[in-house]
């Protein structure tokens, strides 16, 4: 019970790459653009989770201050944040135009 | 000293007359004209007389020497400022005075000028009466006997020059008096540039002398001449006086110049006796005589002076004996003579060749006066074969021109006798070749001028129509004296100069001695015959046989000339006639090789062909090379322009980009522009990656 209880590494690691797959599927499947960019989200917690989990295994070799991988997900977080703030606004610029925000129907870039 | 003194009132009064003239002529009287003209020159000859008179008594006292008063320096300066270089480097000052110089030969002149030129005066008073222009005539005139007496009484070069300039531009204005006929300002444009040729050699000889002499005064040129300074046979003198000489070839109508005086005779008659009988073609044989110190020193100069004066003489006589126009027979009959005179000139026997000048002026004067009296009775006929038996019905014309024809002929005791006499004489002791030149031209001149006594005034009358032959009158007295004074003159002159072989003591030679004196040296050196000869008679017999075989020949071809009658040398030799009443072809030589009228075919010879040619050269060959490169150079940009085009741009620049163009399809296939197609291809690639680096 408390081996079945017990969470070890490689169940973040399972954890982080459902959730990198979701995302991804979200980014390539879905036509509205904040959905895509929710998915995005997603995958960018998914490496933070990587890196969280991998942080807490290197603490438990090195001890306490091996805080990396938790700095660098704060780093990722940021960027997330930023991210966020140019897509939607990128997002609204082109509703303006184009009263849509299907991703689809975002094709004039290209020879 | 009255009259030596004031020696500048001699030109001077002519040029008032013509000055006169020409402000106010236009509206005075023809008797006005006629006092203020004739009286100007009569002045003048008048002036010239006390002149010569008082020299005459002046010289013997200061050594012969020539009386020269200079008013004041025209030409330059006399402080030296002025200064040019001699041909040995040291300096000398270019100046010219208003100077005048009588000497003998000036005397001479003078005398001559201005007496036969009053006559003249006097005679177109009558002729001239009912001409258009009467104070135009008189006043060109008046202006050539200023300039004429400016050339002769100038104590240098340029002032002479001035004098000669002026003459030429009075010959020329009087050659086209009447000046609405085409073939008088023909005449007169011909007449001014043959003799600006002349011009440009007696320039180039003036300065020479002063490059070489120093100064232009003839009486400082004499001395430096004789001085010993100068050898004889020096070249820049044999040069100089060549130049010189071409100058007197221009004036005074010798080979090959002599063209513009036959046509001078389109001028009024009175014109043609004045200046291109008497006096300015004489002017000539003034500035040779005048250089006589110089020539002396250049004996190939005189060698050339004498053997053409000797060609000229016999080729101008040649063709007067064929001449139908009367006034062209005398024309070429003083070109002619003036031969003579360079003949003379050419063998040293200066004094001779000025007796020539001198009686000839007379004898001359009055035959071409003559010849205007006859052309005035005959309503202005001067077709000789139109004329005829005049002599009973124009007597003092007919008369007075018999003895000057006696006289220019050579008949014993007449002017032209003794001056053409002695000049024979010279010309044999210097070259039998000369001499027998000059004894076959006088033989030409006795048949010539006798058969213009002939058809004008002995033969049976050839008169065209009863008009005319009923207007035939006598010239009015003003004519008439003037030809009676000539003739006296024509009658007396040549016993001025009797030579020692006939009794006489030439007093002329002996006058003109201090002019000539190094000259008579040479040609009589003292070893030379103390007395006359047995030749010099035998000379004088046969040039008075000449005479009259000439005189002889002539009554049998000429005397009963009737209507249509044939000229015994066309019969005798047809091509011979043609070619001296045709001049020798000469004038159509010139027009040929000089003035470029004609053509042979399509090309022009001479000068002028010389110049076509050189423009055709220039717009063929020089604007053809000019083009050619202008094309070549085209023809290089076009292919240089075209390279850049289609090789340059096309194959390399464009052709790479056309080239490339197609795989650009390819490419852009890969740009859809749907952003989760992109982001799959990642995705896959990504994937691709992974399973790559897992399972490899």
């Amino acid at each position: 019970m408390d081996a079945m209880l017990h969470i070890t590494t490689l169940h973040y690691l399972v954890l982080g790459a459902a959730l990198f797959l979701l995302g991804v599927i979200g980014v390539l499947t879905r036509r509205n653009v904040v959905i895509v960019l929710m998915s995005i989200e997603l995958i960018l917690n998914a490496v933070n989770l990587n890196l969280v989990a991998f942080s807490r295994y290197w603490q438990g070799i090195h001890g306490p201050n091996a805080l990396h991988g938790q700095v660098f997900a704060i780093f990722v977080i940021t960027d997330a944040a930023a991210e966020a703030a140019v897509g939607l606004g990128i997002l609204i610029a082109f509703f303006r135009n184009k009263e849509t925000v299907n991703v689809d129907e975002v094709n004039l870039l290209k020879w | 000293m009255l009259f030596l003194d004031h020696i500048w009132l001699i030109p001077l009064f002519p040029a008032v007359g013509a000055a006169l003239m020409f402000f106010f002529g236009r509206k005075l009287q023809k008797a006005t004209v006629s006092t203020v003209c004739v009286g100007s020159v009569v002045l003048a000859f008048l002036m010239a007389c006390g002149a010569v008179w008082q020299y005459t008594n002046w010289a013997p006292a200061n050594d012969n020497k020539p009386y020269q008063t200079i008013l004041y320096t025209w030409l330059g300066t006399d402080t030296g400022h002025l200064n040019f270089q001699k041909s040995d480097g040291s300096p000398a000052p270019l100046q010219a005075d208003a100077g005048f110089l009588l000497d003998p030969l000036s005397s001479i002149w003078l005398l001559f000028v201005t007496g036969v030129g009053m006559l003249i005066h006097i005679y177109s008073t009558g002729y001239m009466a009912h001409e258009g222009g009467y104070y135009r005539f008189f006043g060109y005139l008046n202006l050539f006997m200023f300039s004429m007496l400016t050339l002769i009484l100038a104590n240098n070069y340029v002032l002479m020059f001035v004098g000669w300039e002026g003459v030429g531009l009075c010959s020329y204005l009087l050659i086209g008096f009447y000046f609405h006929r085409k073939s008088a300002s023909d005449a007169a444009n011909k007449a001014f540039i043959v003799n600006r040729i002349g011009d440009a050699g007696f320039l180039l000889g003036m300065f020479f002398i002063a490059w070489y002499m120093g100064s232009l005064r003839f009486v400082d040129v004499t001395a430096a001449a004789r001085s010993g300074a100068f050898h004889i046979g020096d070249p820049i003198i044999t040069a100089a006086t060549l130049l010189l000489f071409v100058g007197a070839c221009g004036k005074s109508a010798q080979l090959p110049l002599y063209v513009w005086l036959p046509d001078a005779m389109e001028g009024p008659t009175p014109v043609s006796a004045l200046i291109h009988a008497a006096t300015m073609v004489t002017a000539g044989v003034y500035m040779v005589a005048r250089s006589n110190a110089l020539f002396v020193l250049a004996p190939k100069s005189m060698l050339v002076v004498a053997i053409v004066g000797a060609l000229t003489a016999i080729f101008a006589a040649s063709i007067g004996l064929v001449q139908n126009d009367i006034k062209r027979v005398l024309a070429y009959s003083t070109v002619s003579q003036l031969g003579y005179m360079f003949l003379a000139l050419g063998v040293g026997a200066f004094s001779a060749g000025v007796f020539h000048v001198f009686t000839h002026a007379f004898f001359k004067a009055l035959l071409f006066l003559g010849a205007g009296s006859v052309i005035h009775a005959m309503s202005g006929e001067q077709d000789m074969r139109n004329m005829g038996d005049l002599s009973g019905k124009i007597p003092v014309t007919f008369r007075t021109m018999f003895i000057a024809t006696l006289a220019i002929a050579g008949i014993p005791g007449l002017a032209g006798f003794f001056s053409k006499d002695e000049i024979l004489w010279q010309a044999w002791k210097f070259s039998p070749y000369l001499w027998a030149i000059g004894f076959a031209t006088a033989l030409m001149t006795a048949f010539y001028m006798f058969r213009l006594i002939y058809l004008t005034f002995w033969s049976p009358s050839r008169v065209a129509s009863h008009e005319v032959e009923h207007h035939i009158h006598e010239s009015p007295k003003s004519m008439t004296v003037p030809l009676v004074i000539l003739a006296f003159f024509s009658l007396t002159v040549g016993y001025l100069g009797v030579p020692p072989s006939l009794g006489g003591s030439n007093h002329f030679e002996k006058f003109l001695e201090p002019v000539f004196a190094n000259a008579q040296e040479k040609e009589a050196p003292p070893t030379g015959e103390s007395g006359p000869g047995l030749t010099e008679y035998l000379l004088m017999g046969l040039s008075v046989a000449a005479a009259g075989a000439g005189w002889l020949l002539a009554s049998r071809a000429y005397g009963n000339a009737g209507k249509g009658y044939t000229e015994p040398i066309a019969a005798a030799a047809p091509p011979v006639y043609r070619t001296l009443l045709n001049k020798y072809y000469v004038d159509e030589g010139y027009d040929y090789v000089f003035t470029g009228r004609r053509k042979v075919g399509e090309v022009r010879l001479g000068v002028m062909g010389a110049g076509e040619a050189s423009s055709w050269f220039d717009s063929h060959v020089i604007d053809g090379a000019v083009n050619a490169a202008g094309w070549i150079t085209r023809f290089t940009a076009t292919f240089s322009s075209g390279w850049d085009k289609w090789i340059i741009d096309g194959l390399f620049v464009n052709g790479i980009a056309y080239a490339t163009q197609p795989f650009s399809y390819l490419a852009r296939l890969f740009e859809w522009g749907l952003v989760q197609w992109y982001a799959l291809v990642m995705t896959a690639g990504l994937v691709g990656f992974v399973f790559y680096y897992v399972y490899h």
